[in-house]
């Protein structure tokens, strides 16, 4: 009876707190909200959840507790013009799949995570950027002489189960064979053997997995992209101002060298030159 | 509804189905020639018969299969160069056949095993008398009621194995759960809609096995 009574007091004493921190959440939360935007909160708290994705190697990839790649290196360089420390940064680990309810729900405050823009999803988030202009392409190995999508036909393609990468395949280039799997990784030891000609996605993810160390020097992007993927950051669909400062950082970083940096130290590495960030292209945040 | 009336997603659910069916088909048939075959060994006088079966069903009943059916993949053909036809889809499918038949033998042969259990052992001890050699006693005295007894247990692996088909969808068949998942990608506001006609498809594919099995136990059983 004694030890249940215990248990009992224990349980409600548990209670409280775990309700208390809930409490102390929401005000935070309300504060922010209060301060209009990204920029508002970075102003306020010093602080940014940023959601990335966690399997993406070169561009954002988790071990550990650390994140790193491409659009970890840009998602820093955003935080530090909104005036956000490094230690400030709280990552998010995000899915394709939950990218747009975490934006709406406020789960996070931006995602930096191979976020192609496009019209159906302009309609539930705002986009800045676009920070890179990703085209579907063929990753091969190094000594092939495979030059480009015409050449497929007979071929063995490897693709994620229901991607559009995989559709463009099967529409556009159906005498090749598409080999589908449900992640890009598994792709890889096939093709260090052998068994598929060629790996397709967005030529980014692609330079990614090539610059993996286990596979240096092996594979090639073969250089021709046949899409347009403009990568954006996502952020709540009424923060203007927020996208619009953003927008200002990523022109900022073009001009003084720091988006070059961010590209040499993670995707660089695969020997792709570093591209130009073409500022003329940004989105107009919202704005007709 | 509108999901099913498109003739293309149509399509595709019903070889996704197709799929599950030929890999049932296929791997039902290995699985229950060598799951007897793995029954006979573990009860034969010869110890490195009975070691051989017994290490089949300990490995095998106890690896997931995800693992099995992905070395097939991983192991035999992308690193071992075992292939069995030019044709992608095809290949794909032996070697899913060669995976499931492997881990669904050990369920057989356990299930087969219970059922020499139930053969009370006056019926081999007359088979010896009247002088049958053992793969004789086996093969006319104790399996054939043996199978009759276990008729009930291998309905039961026959729509597991149906089910665990799906799981070749992650070496790259495009099965019904992998025509499922690209569904519930592209129609996002459909997706219990999509989940209940599959689950309901391997249902009415499923429960009608389940009675005939049942069935087919009440007339073959042997009375005792």
């Amino acid at each position: 009876m004694r030890m249940k009574r215990m248990a009992a007091v224990a349980a409600v004493a548990g209670l409280a707190v775990a309700m208390a921190a809930c409490g102390g959440d929401s005000d935070e939360g309300g504060s922010g909200t209060g301060a209009s935007g990204i920029v508002g909160k970075a102003e306020s708290q010093n602080k940014l959840v940023i959601g990335v994705k966690a399997d993406q190697p070169g561009l954002g990839l988790q071990t550990g507790s650390q994140y790193e790649g491409f659009d970890i290196e840009i998602a820093k360089i955003i935080a530090k013009g909104l005036g956000v420390e490094e230690s400030g940064i709280e990552w998010k680990t995000t899915v394709s799949a939950n990218r747009e309810p975490f934006i709406e729900q406020g789960t996070v405050d931006l995602v930096v995570a191979t976020y192609t823009i496009n019209d159906e999803r302009k309609q539930k988030v705002n986009f800045a950027g676009p920070y890179y202009v990703a085209g579907q392409d063929l990753l091969v190995k190094s000594d092939s002489t495979l030059t480009g999508p015409d050449q497929l036909a007979g071929k063995t393609v490897c693709s994620v189960t229901g991607s559009t990468p995989a559709k463009r395949i099967t529409e556009n280039y159906p005498d090749a064979k598409l080999q589908q799997f449900d992640a890009y990784s598994k792709c890889l030891p096939l093709l260090e053997n052998g068994q598929v000609d060629a790996v397709t996605t967005d030529d980014i993810i692609l330079a990614g997995y090539a610059a993996q160390d286990q596979y240096a020097g092996k594979f090639k992007v073969v250089g021709s992209t046949f899409s347009d993927e403009p990568y954006g950051i996502g952020l709540k669909k009424d923060d203007t101002t927020g996208c619009e400062k953003v927008n200002e950082i990523l022109t900022a970083a073009a001009e003084d060298g720091s988006y070059k940096a961010a590209w040499d130290a993670t995707l660089g590495k695969s020997g792709t030159a570093a591209p130009e960030l073409d500022t003329t292209k940004l989105t107009h945040c919202g704005a007709v | 509804m509108d999901v099913f009336t498109d003739p293309e997603n149509f399509d595709a659910f019903v070889s996704g189905f197709v799929w599950i069916l030929k890999l049932t088909g296929a791997s039902a048939v290995c699985a229950l020639v060598l799951g007897v075959l793995l029954a006979a060994m573990r009860v034969s006088p010869v110890p490195v018969l009975r070691g051989f079966g017994a290490a089949w069903v300990n490995i095998f009943r106890n690896t997931p299969l995800t693992l099995v059916v992905f070395f097939c993949y991983f192991g035999l053909y992308a690193t071992l160069g075992l292939s069995l036809s030019q044709e992608l889809d095809v290949n794909i499918y032996w070697l899913g056949v060669i995976g499931l038949s492997t881990y669904t033998a050990a369920f057989v042969c356990e299930a087969v095993r219970s059922g020499i259990n139930t053969v009370p052992t006056g019926q081999a001890e007359a088979a010896r008398a009247i002088g049958l050699s053992f793969a004789q006693t086996l093969r006319i005295v104790v399996l054939p009621q043996a199978a009759r007894s276990v008729i009930a247990p291998l309905g039961s692996i026959l729509i597991a194995l149906c089910k665990n088909a799906t799981i070749v969808g992650t070496i790259g068949l495009i099965e019904a759960s992998s025509v499922m998942k690209d569904l519930l990608n592209s129609y996002g506001n459909a997706v219990i809609v999509i989940f209940l006609v599959f689950a309901g498809t391997f249902a009415a594919l499923l429960i009608p096995t389940g009675y005939f099995f049942g069935w087919l136990a009440n007339r073959l059983a042997v009375k005792r």
